[in-house]
């Protein structure tokens, strides 16, 4: 017997995830409904900055249906503080983070308060009748003037968090004498994640044991957060994911209200349930980007980089949040990008500010690296007047020369940047777009094309844990699986990876389909419970497939290994004498006489004639730490039309050709590449986390950050180059954030690139039309229109 | 109040808050949290319904307005089997993690009841209540299009 599973990488199976999520069976994190179970509401800070002079709870505790209320200073001794797993440097400033806040508020939304009652609007009564005294303290809103001598302090020790520096080869040689040196400031805008399922914790303590179900990416850290965190013992905790409705980093973290919920939990000895309003998510939930970043490019006069120098101020906001430090230094080994050079400089400073937390957000360091590299390069392409996409090729890595170790160290061990170029190229007709906008330019016409260019790379696969390691993160890098062969010969894949919308449950079954030669149907993903998978490092920076999806690889090695001694035993025959064939071992020179997985995995299960001292079990883990990152990479090319008497943008075509290696499931890729371009283009045009001068959050509803909708966007082209990745069996590179990290200089490259015959030479981000009219027409007041 | 109000086929006779909004009405006490909420300024529709066979934003209408009513949410959808666009969103990969995907079902069929054949432009328009942060729109779009193909879409 054969089966017809031979090939399930590569398929465009449709998700199994889907047959929930498209009839309302889903099990968000606030559908969870248990016995007993009360609401939890939490007050929060009007101010940006202030001290708290008292918190009366009174009122609020007499109200009807309030079962208690609690102040930081109620929960001072117990609350101990939210963790920080990335101390960059040693002398790294790291405050004190109270879940709580108990004598000072360092942002506006940050919690002072926490009523429990019977249902969700008494608890949102009764917060109502919390009465607050602070004393206000001036805001620290600007990175900059924070650093000055004599700004109002965030914290005792200061504004500076750290300084991180790094580089390699001689900088200075390399910007001495050059023909050509340019200097920019880009802004990175402040963005809110805006996952679509807010935030919800639920827990429920058992005598001294405690669930925890949490709209999270992260359940095997968060449990060991918190038993670090709250002294709980982590062998009497256990953390569900559910289903999770999105994340993009914004969920990996330890929250404050999940370690509030499991001390409420605990007080009350009843479940809590704590649901977030948007409006209080935007508040609260960690913030994304906001660096100013300085960048100076040197080259000879053909163009052929010299040297890089980048100094960064990456603002932390109030406090550091589980990897807020690590984030812009993830961008430290992208800048150089695909290109070659002699000598890089960076330099990152963490600044300390009144304003929420920032953390991870989808590409996490490398969106930022990706647009000032991008936009320095389009910009050193019209100095020289060169064509941006000559200019890259003249200095891009060129594919006989992988593997290669570039200036900041990492080794590339594939690419093919000339191939996705090419295919970039010709979908986009990119000659027959130049010849259009030189015909637009010459004829003056009122609306504009521009022709935006990001030949982009990553690292992914986070991460080798000794490199980790050399960069002082608390943790490692490896992801776990275990395959449960059952009796009738179905399985069950327990994997450490917990999915949030990823489709792991589809593509993890094609892989193990392959490995083992079983059906896709007939296989199970299990995952986001530290019970059911107790080892993990969960879901971010496009580490999933690459990492966890070569820990179920090895672990099916194993099963097959097992399965073959088993299998020798059946058939009377030594295991050397078997070869593998489609889920069945089968003896070498006579394919009839053979066992499939499904039969020797009930032979283990009867374990009635099992060789001599093998054990009755087929089931096997892995845990993979991989030895490199990988390194996707992709042409995005991006056109656009600017009414210059409006300044309103509009993107014509937009055209994506990705190499993310092997494709396990074209269809999850093609999503996973659709949405990252929309989020990169969200930045580029509309998002931004605005403060007001007291340091309030203009941006609170969704009504105020303009998420885009579908009218916003248009259809995207995309294709792909497969170059495989070297380093891992399934020859995979990861895809989550590609296409955010592209997008955004794309399409910022295109705007300036259709304005600069009216000499406008950036646009802040986001490109609305009020900016990219203002810079046309401050451009025009210099005189420099032609 | 006393409410009287059909959910899914069932009748539930309810004794409600005043304030109470629709959408905690359904999840909370009619047990329907197949309909979730995604923020509080009637943006984002994901508590999209249909009352009386016309889209709301349940979270933009009070229970008590709901009485005498029959609301269909993403878990009556189906008579069945799936609904043309509960297929077509399976098929075309239109979801990912899910969470906009009742309200975008919902209102895409409201959208095609409206307009059974639309182009890309006026899917695009009519959908621009309903608010996804993974997809990019363009399965979105490319299976409400494929959908408005097939038979038994504005049943």
């Amino acid at each position: 017997m054969t089966t017809e599973t031979a090939h399930e990488v590569g398929r465009a199976r449709r998700r199994k995830e889907d047959a929930r999520l498209i009839t309302g069976q889903t099990n968000w994190t606030d559908n969870i409904t248990l016995p007993g179970l009360v609401y939890i509401a939490f007050a929060r800070s009007p101010h940006a900055h202030a001290r708290i002079t008292s918190v009366d709870l009174s009122e609020a505790k007499a109200a009807p249906g309030v079962l208690a209320a609690f102040s930081g200073a109620d929960l001072a001794a117990e609350q101990g503080g939210l963790p920080c797993a990335w101390p960059v440097t040693p002398d790294i400033v790291m405050p004190n983070h109270p879940p709580m806040a108990v004598d000072t508020v360092r942002y506006a939304g940050e919690i002072v308060a926490a009523v429990v009652a019977r249902d969700r609007y008494a608890a949102a009564d009764a917060i109502s009748l919390i009465d607050a005294s602070y004393e206000p303290l001036e805001p620290v809103l600007d990175m900059e003037a924070a650093l000055a001598e004599g700004s109002v302090k965030v914290h005792e020790a200061g504004n500076k968090s750290f300084t991180w520096p790094f580089g390699n080869g001689d900088i200075e040689a390399a910007f001495r004498d050059a023909p050509v040196v340019l200097e920019r400031t880009y802004r990175q805008q402040r963005l809110i994640p805006c996952a679509m399922e807010p935030r919800a914790v639920v827990c429920a303590p058992v005598g001294d044991e405690y669930t925890m179900w949490s709209a999270t990416q992260i359940p095997h850290v968060l449990r060991v957060m918190l038993a670090l965190v709250t002294g709980i013992p982590e062998h009497n905790l256990r953390v569900i994911a559910p289903d999770v409705g999105g994340g993009f980093g914004s969920k990996l973290q330890v929250t404050a209200e999940e370690v509030l919920a499991l001390l409420l939990a605990r007080r009350l000895g009843r479940p809590v349930k704590w649901t977030e309003s948007r409006s209080e998510g935007n508040m609260a939930v960690h913030h994304g980007r906001d660096q100013i970043q300085r960048i100076r490019i040197a080259a000879e006069a053909d163009g052929r980089l010299r040297g890089l120098d980048v100094d960064l101020l990456a603002d932390m906001g109030a406090y550091l949040m589980l990897v807020t430090p690590g984030v812009p230094l993830l961008g430290a080994f992208m800048y150089n990008a695909i290109y070659k050079m002699d000598a890089y400089r960076f330099s990152c400073t963490g600044v300390f500010t009144t304003k929420t937390p920032t953390d991870a957000y989808r590409g996490a360091g490398r969106p930022e690296a990706t647009y000032a590299i991008e936009h320095i390069m389009d910009d050193l392409a019209a100095h020289l007047g060169m064509d941006p996409l000559e200019l890259r090729e003249k200095n891009w890595i060129r594919h006989e020369e992988f593997p290669f170790t570039t200036i900041s160290g990492l080794t590339y061990d594939s690419g093919n940047y000339e191939a996705a170029t090419a295919a970039a190229r010709s979908l986009f007709h990119y000659d027959d777009l130049r010849t259009e906008q030189a015909e637009r330019n010459a004829a003056g016409a009122t609306v504009r094309l521009g022709i935006g260019v990001s030949t982009f790379t990553e690292m992914c696969g986070l991460a080798p844990s000794r490199i980790l390691g050399s960069l002082a993160y608390a943790a490692g890098g490896w992801e776990h699986a275990s395959i449960r062969m059952l009796p009738t010969g179905k399985v069950e894949v327990v994997t450490g990876s917990s999915a949030h919308g990823q489709g792991h449950e589809t593509a993890w079954s094609q892989i193990v389909a392959d490995e083992l030669g079983v059906p896709f149907e007939d296989i199970r993903v299990l995952h986001g419970d530290t019970q059911v998978s107790p080892k993990g490092m969960d879901t971010y920076g496009s580490r999933s497939l690459v990492v966890g999806g070569t820990a179920l690889v090895v672990a099916c090695g194993k099963v097959r290994e097992k399965a073959r001694i088993i299998a020798a035993g059946m058939l009377e025959v030594a295991p050397e004498d078997l070869e593998w064939d489609a889920g069945r071992w089968a003896v070498r020179g006579d394919p009839d006489q053979g066992k499939t997985i499904g039969e020797i995995a009930f032979a283990a299960f009867a374990a009635h004639a099992l060789p001599e001292g093998v054990e009755p079990s087929l089931d096997s883990d892995a845990t993979y730490d991989p030895d490199n990152f990988s390194f996707p990479h992709g042409t995005h090319l991006c056109a656009v039309e600017v009414d210059t008497e409006t300044g309103k943008v509009k993107i014509r075509s937009y055209v994506a050709v990705d190499d993310v290696g092997v494709v396990v499931n074209p269809l999850i890729v093609e999503g996973q590449v659709h949405g990252g371009i929309a989020q990169g283009i969200a930045q580029a045009l509309y998002e931004e986390a605005a403060y007001d001068s007291s340091g309030n959050l203009e941006t609170a509803t969704l009504a105020d950050y303009l998420l885009p909708s579908a009218a916003d966007l248009p259809s995207f082209t995309t294709a792909r180059t497969t170059t495989p990745s070297t380093g891992n069996p399934l020859g995979v590179k990861g895809v989550g954030e590609a296409g955010t990290i592209a997008s955004t200089p794309a399409v910022v490259n295109a705007i300036i690139d259709a304005l600069r015959p009216f000499g406008v030479a950036d646009v802040p981000m986001p490109c609305t039309p009020e900016r990219v009219w203002r810079a046309i027409a401050e451009a025009s007041a210099e005189g420099v229109a032609r | 109040m006393k409410i009287s109000v059909n959910v899914d086929g069932v009748r539930y006779d309810d004794d409600v808050e005043p304030r109470l909004l629709l959408v905690h009405y359904l999840r909370d006490q009619a047990g329907r949290v197949g309909t979730p909420i995604g923020c509080d300024t009637t943006n984002c529709g994901a508590c999209t319904v249909l009352m009386n066979g016309v889209s709301v934003k349940s979270c933009a209408v009070l229970a008590v307005q709901a009485d005498g009513a029959e609301i269909t949410t993403i878990q009556g959808l189906a008579n069945g089997e799936l609904h043309p666009l509960q297929r077509a969103f399976h098929e075309e990969h239109a979801l990912q993690c899910g969470y906009c995907t009742p309200g975008m079902i919902i209102a895409a069929a409201d959208l095609l009841r409206d307009n059974p054949h639309p182009t890309e432009e006026e899917v695009r328009d009519g959908l621009e209540g309903n608010l996804c942060r993974c997809t990019g729109y363009q399965n979105i779009v490319r299976a409400v299009l494929k959908a408005a193909g097939s038979a038994g879409v504005t049943a």
